[in-house]
């Protein structure tokens, strides 16, 4: 049938069916709107896919742009890792939960770390009182890590470590830990976060000022590249941009905006793209948009593509491929009768799937009261695993593919997306659009807009703006850190402070300052100081003493 | 016309999490109060000092990351040294039902919830002050 036939036949079914329909019941809403705002017409038709060229746009899969998925087999001969975020009180209490979730079932590694050694003070510290194994584990030297990862084979698991400013020191320390397990750097497989732009602008645990917290990222990208082939460098993460209360146009288009300032900072440095931009990853947020969410993933493979192949002239079809990991929404959790958490999990945790994603971290429905018990993360767990085996959503490639909805979509989140890259060109990219308060401005206001559609019921939460209860049942038994944690981390990093050679110490701290002084790469440095025990704090004080703190930014 | 209300938002201890703290201080501004934020990483001196300096209504802390049992008594604690233990307190972010006795025995007035409208914050304030 060609074109003008079927705009024939659709406007006649307009005319005929929907209005009158629409003119005797009416319909729910005056407006219909996708999570990011984006009008929703009540049908897509192939009207509104003719000019997206299969080829050129979506392709098979594995094949550029990679709407389709970055590989050409996909779930069929491999399922996505399913990789839960761990991680509270001591190296030893985290270890046994990993070794309990790795009897469970689960594929890969995720580590926690607590909010001092994310922001490079020991536990000792003054500004670490009461944080001590809050969010995650404490980790203070090299005997914290052997502890944690004491009997989990490194060469087996791959691991996924939530570190962004201190992230040079603990791939060091993971580095050493394998050795001494007998599995050597080039067989290590995982990802360290080391995504400084999104603490700037939504998650907070940045130390150093923008310009040499970018150069120790292009330092781990140039150390990886030699010696830890197999190690993602980094997680270009819109998963706290997101949580921060922007919408899925606008995670989309800061996150890949900051991957253009990581990759154009690599290249400034004379780093040949195709050397580094392989072991690049992402990391996104399943928000409850169901199909806006399929399609964000969607337009994310295809969008990054073309900036690698465009922008930059990557040659190499692993440097135009965007592999991600996807964590359901922590925000969309609700306080309010916890157990509808799990159902909105279970479909946060769809659209990931139908989405492509490479792995994938499912909520426990608890964690709007406080941290996860035992039980609620296997439920998450299992949640994962349901879908894997049970449901068939991975039986067959990018089965949303073909939508006219989803494929719409994908195509005008791609177009919305590249307007907002532009306009961070024009601010002379992410660093200084983040450094003129831009970015962080655009967040707040779809923050605010989202929480006055919940005020005044726009925007419905089940439980908490409808169908809402007088005593709704809250989660019970929640997961308590021992106060006595802290303590006993302090008394074991003051014993390990005893034992080592302080003089190797102070030797190997100097060589870090050295590094710093110079354009030398720190990783090489900062392995030595990390086998002999330095702590994290003291190396990231040698680095702040020649850096700089950076001061937050308010807008 | 009355004077407005004057209200600190604080993020005490090493806590990023801040888009609660930011709505919640954009809706007392609409709601035609004043509002200081005092930005992340604040330590219980720093927050009774600005509201000390500030001579605010009310204090408003935002916390996420589980630290409330040590941080909030210091503040407490601080906040009667400078002799303001006036200025009422109220609490948001994950804070356990567990913890909510305990703070209220420190004098906390009020801990909310994820969810909490910002109208009902707005109308305990008002009430309060």
């Amino acid at each position: 049938m060609s074109d003008k036939d079927l705009e024939k036949l659709e406007q006649e079914w307009k005319e005929n069916k929907f209005d009158k329909t629409v003119n005797r019941f009416g319909q729910r809403k005056e407006e219909f709107k996708s999570d990011s705002g984006r009008t929703i017409k009540p049908l897509y038709t192939p009207l509104d896919t003719e000019d997206i060229d299969y080829e050129e746009k979506v392709n098979y899969p594995g094949q550029y742009p990679f709407t389709r998925g970055v590989y050409p087999t996909m779930y069929r001969s491999k399922l996505w890792t399913m990789r839960q975020y761990a991680g509270f009180g001591n190296a030893k209490e985290t270890n046994e939960r990993f070794r309990y979730l790795l009897e469970q079932g689960q594929t890969g590694l995720s580590v926690a770390f607590d909010l001092p050694t994310q922001i490079g003070y020991d536990s000792n510290h003054p500004l670490a009182r009461g944080e001590v194994g809050k969010v995650g584990v404490a980790i203070d030297t090299l005997a914290d890590m052997e502890v944690l990862f004491d009997q989990i084979p490194l060469d087996e698991v791959s691991t996924s470590m939530t570190i962004n400013s201190p992230a040079s020191i603990l791939l060091a320390m993971y580095k050493v830990v394998a050795e001494k397990q007998g599995v050597s750097s080039e067989k290590l497989a995982g990802t360290i976060q080391n995504d400084i732009l999104k603490e700037y602008i939504a998650r907070g645990t940045y130390i150093y000022p923008p310009e040499p917290s970018l150069r120790i990222i292009t330092d781990i990208f140039d150390y990886c590249s030699k010696e830890m082939p197999r190690w993602n460098t980094i997680s270009i993460s819109g998963y706290h941009i997101r949580e921060a209360g922007s919408n899925a146009v606008q995670e989309l288009a800061f996150t890949i905006a900051d991957g253009i300032e990581y990759v154009q900072a690599a290249v400034d440095i004379g780093m040949d793209v195709d050397d580094f931009a392989p072991r690049l990853s992402f990391f996104f947020n399943a928000q409850m948009d169901l199909f806006e969410e399929i399609a964000k993933f969607r337009a994310a493979r295809r969008l990054w593509a073309e900036i690698m192949e465009e922008r930059f002239n990557a040659k190499k079809d692993k440097s135009k491929m965007l592999r991600f990991h996807t964590q359901t929404a922590g925000s969309a959790l609700t306080a309010q009768q916890p157990m509808n958490n799990i159902m909105r999990v279970t479909l946060q945790a769809l659209s990931a799937v139908l989405g492509g994603t490479q792995s994938l971290h499912t909520n426990s429905y608890d964690e709007a009261l406080g941290l996860p018990t035992e039980d609620s993360v296997k439920i998450a767990l299992r949640t994962q695993q349901i879908l894997a085996h049970e449901t068939g959503a991975a039986d067959t490639i990018d089965p949303m593919a073909g939508s006219h909805y989803v494929e719409k979509m994908t195509d005008e989140l791609v177009e919305e997306a590249r307007e907002y890259i532009e306009k961070i060109d024009d601010l002379g990219g992410m660093a200084k659009a983040i450094e003129s308060g831009y970015v962080q401005r655009e967040i707040q206001e779809s923050a605010y807009q989202t929480q006055k559609k919940i005020e005044n019921k726009e925007k419905v939460v089940v439980g908490v703006n409808e169908f809402t209860e007088e005593e709704s049942k809250k989660a019970e038994n929640l997961l308590k850190v021992d106060p006595e944690v802290e303590k006993q981390q302090i008394e074991g990093l003051s014993k390990v402070k005893e034992k080592r050679n302080d003089k190797q110490v102070k030797q190997t701290l100097k060589s870090v300052r050295e590094a710093a002084q110079s354009d030398k790469n720190l990783m090489y440095p900062i392995v030595e100081a990390v086998k002999a025990y330095a702590t994290i704090g003291e190396i990231s004080d040698v680095l702040r003493e020649e850096f700089g703190e950076y001061e937050g930014q308010y807008i | 016309m009355d004077k407005k209300i004057k209200v600190l938002i604080a993020k005490p201890g090493l806590d990023g999490h801040d888009r609660g703290a930011k709505v919640i201080a954009r809706g007392l501004k609409e709601a035609g109060m004043e509002v200081v934020y005092t930005g992340l990483r604040q330590t219980p001196e720093q927050i009774v000092r600005s509201a000390v300096q500030e001579d605010v209504d009310v204090i408003g802390l935002s916390i996420l990351s589980g630290a409330h049992t040590h941080l909030f008594p210091e503040i407490m604690k601080r906040l009667k040294e400078a002799g303001r233990d006036d200025i009422p307190v109220i609490a948001g972010g994950i804070i356990p039902e567990d913890d909510h006795q305990e703070l209220r025995e420190l004098g906390i007035k009020a801990v909310f919830e994820p969810g909490t409208p910002i109208s009902k914050i707005v109308e305990f304030i008002e009430d309060e002050v």
